[in-house]
């Protein structure tokens, strides 16, 4: 079976009549990626609600430089993402702000599915299933990017819920169709996606579906 | 003591031999450890230890904070995945019976005992934040970042930056809001203290001493970390922790399974 690939609508005014960049709807399951110019924004729409969207972003320049979980956290003081949150580097330096968010709370510890971690999480059989990891490193490589280069990442979209004795999990979403999330590009930066086809949680309401990224 | 010829400098230096300071490696290891070390304030160290050693981390005066990463040491590309430790042990704060878990869905370490939660939340601190914080974070001021220091550790086991995922990090404690997910610190530590792991794989150890990054004082603290390792066993199958989770139990067999194929195990 030939995978899906991104639907690119170049085009220069949307259906919304808003003046865009590029226009791609994602298929459920597969990755994207691109490079957003310092002020640029990135709108990301789950479209079938309850879509998980693996985040990570590089410094264009630098690919060294990338998202850092921590010290997104520590700069916030909130494990939670948001409108106003800004995702930080690994040197503490600003790589995108969220300027819009109409889901309420993103996740930043759940990290990406893999091959690997579905076998100790589910159990073996689900080693031919796809994963989000292979989808980063998939599309990282056309940008140079290898496995030393996947780092926790942000999770848009899904819901992470952390109780007082610690206990973590994916548990049923909060977003619905047509939520977004909007990012302000602070410096230039290489944005790698993976929309997450897990199937054995319900970080996608146990049916993957298609996102927008609409670069503005 | 002159040191204007270098016969002059040659004595003074051979002079300092058998000089005892607190922080400094205990080489040899006395008593049948593998690795005996202070490690100072501000501070790094690294090792690459064989499976089944046990590594204690005592913090000696209570504001030692041990920012440590792992990685398989023949293949270090495969190493610490905190996302994974936390999503798949389904907690946030481990402590003793859990597993540190590489991105390879293997077990690197699991922690024998801790008298304080592993700190797996807010990574380390950076030269920018310790700057802005204390005015300085370079590795050779008086508030070293625990990326810089990472960085040093990194390269002298071949790494770059690049291979520095997020960190653990031992004896200072972070508690999330159940309800809104806000961060509250906790100076959880005192001395003594201590977390004991135990290699599951053959390991690169990378550890920082250096004060937990929202650790809130305005004044810059961190005190000694005393590392022990002695040779020890990896985990069994007949070890209660081995099948202490279905997590756990998959985690090991995969471990397993790799290192046998190897022949290894």
């Amino acid at each position: 079976m030939t995978a899906p690939k991104p639907q690119q609508r170049d085009v220069e005014r949307n259906s919304e009549g808003v003046d865009v960049m590029s226009d791609v709807v994602v298929p459920a399951r597969a990755p994207w990626s691109a490079v957003i110019a310092a002020g640029r924004s990135l709108t990301i729409t789950d479209l079938g609600g309850n879509q998980a969207v693996d985040f990570l972003v590089y410094d264009a320049h630098d690919t060294a430089v990338r998202y850092s979980a921590p010290d997104t956290i520590q700069a916030q003081g909130n494990i939670y993402l948001s409108t106003e949150s800004v995702l930080m580097s690994n040197e503490h330096t600003r790589l995108m702000t969220v300027t819009a968010d109409t889901c309420g709370r993103h996740d930043t510890l759940g990290g990406a599915c893999s091959k690997e971690s579905n076998t100790l999480r589910y159990g073996h059989h689900t080693w031919s299933q796809h994963a989000c990891v292979d989808n980063f490193l998939a599309e990282g490589a056309k940008h140079g990017l290898g496995k030393r280069d996947l780092v926790s990442n942000v999770n848009w979209f899904m819901n992470v819920p952390v109780e007082a004795d610690g206990t973590l999990g994916i548990v049923d979403g909060r977003s619905a169709p047509g939520l977004s999330v909007t990012l302000r590009a602070e410096t230039d930066v290489l944005v790698l996606v993976s929309n997450c086809p897990q199937i054995n949680n319900p970080c996608n309401g146990f049916d993957p579906t298609p996102v927008r990224m609409t670069v503005r | 003591m002159t040191t204007a010829t270098t016969h002059g400098a040659r004595d003074h230096a051979r002079a300092q031999d058998g000089t005892e300071v607190e922080a400094m490696p205990r080489i040899p290891a006395p008593d049948g450890a593998v690795w005996a070390e202070t490690v100072a304030g501000g501070n790094y160290t690294h090792k690459v230890l064989a499976r089944g050693t046990e590594v204690r981390f005592t913090d000696l005066e209570g504001d030692a904070c041990a920012h440590v990463l792992l990685y398989v040491a023949d293949r270090p590309f495969e190493r610490l995945n905190v996302a994974d430790t936390v999503k798949v042990l389904w907690n946030a704060y481990p402590g003793a019976g859990h597993l540190l878990l590489s991105d390879q869905g293997r077990v690197l370490a699991s922690v024998l005992a801790a008298d304080v939660p592993v700190e797996t939340v807010c990574g380390t601190s950076t030269l920018a934040r310790n700057t802005a914080r204390y005015g300085d974070g370079s590795p050779h001021g008086a508030s070293p970042a625990g990326r810089e220091l990472l960085k040093l550790a990194a390269a002298k086991n071949g790494l770059a930056p690049r291979d520095l995922p997020p960190s653990i990090s031992f004896f200072k404690g972070v508690r999330v809001d159940p309800d809104d997910g806000r961060l509250t610190f906790e100076n959880s530590s005192r001395p003594g203290a201590s977390i004991t792991l135990r290699a599951e794989m053959p390991l690169i150890v990378l550890v920082a001493n250096t004060a937990h990054p929202v650790d809130p004082r305005p004044d810059y603290a961190c005190t000694p970390l005393d590392v022990l390792a002695r040779p020890g066993t990896p985990t069994r199958p007949d070890d209660p922790l081995w099948n202490s989770t279905p997590e756990a139990r998959r985690a090991f067999l995969n471990t397993a399974d790799h290192l046998t194929a190897r022949g290894i195990a």
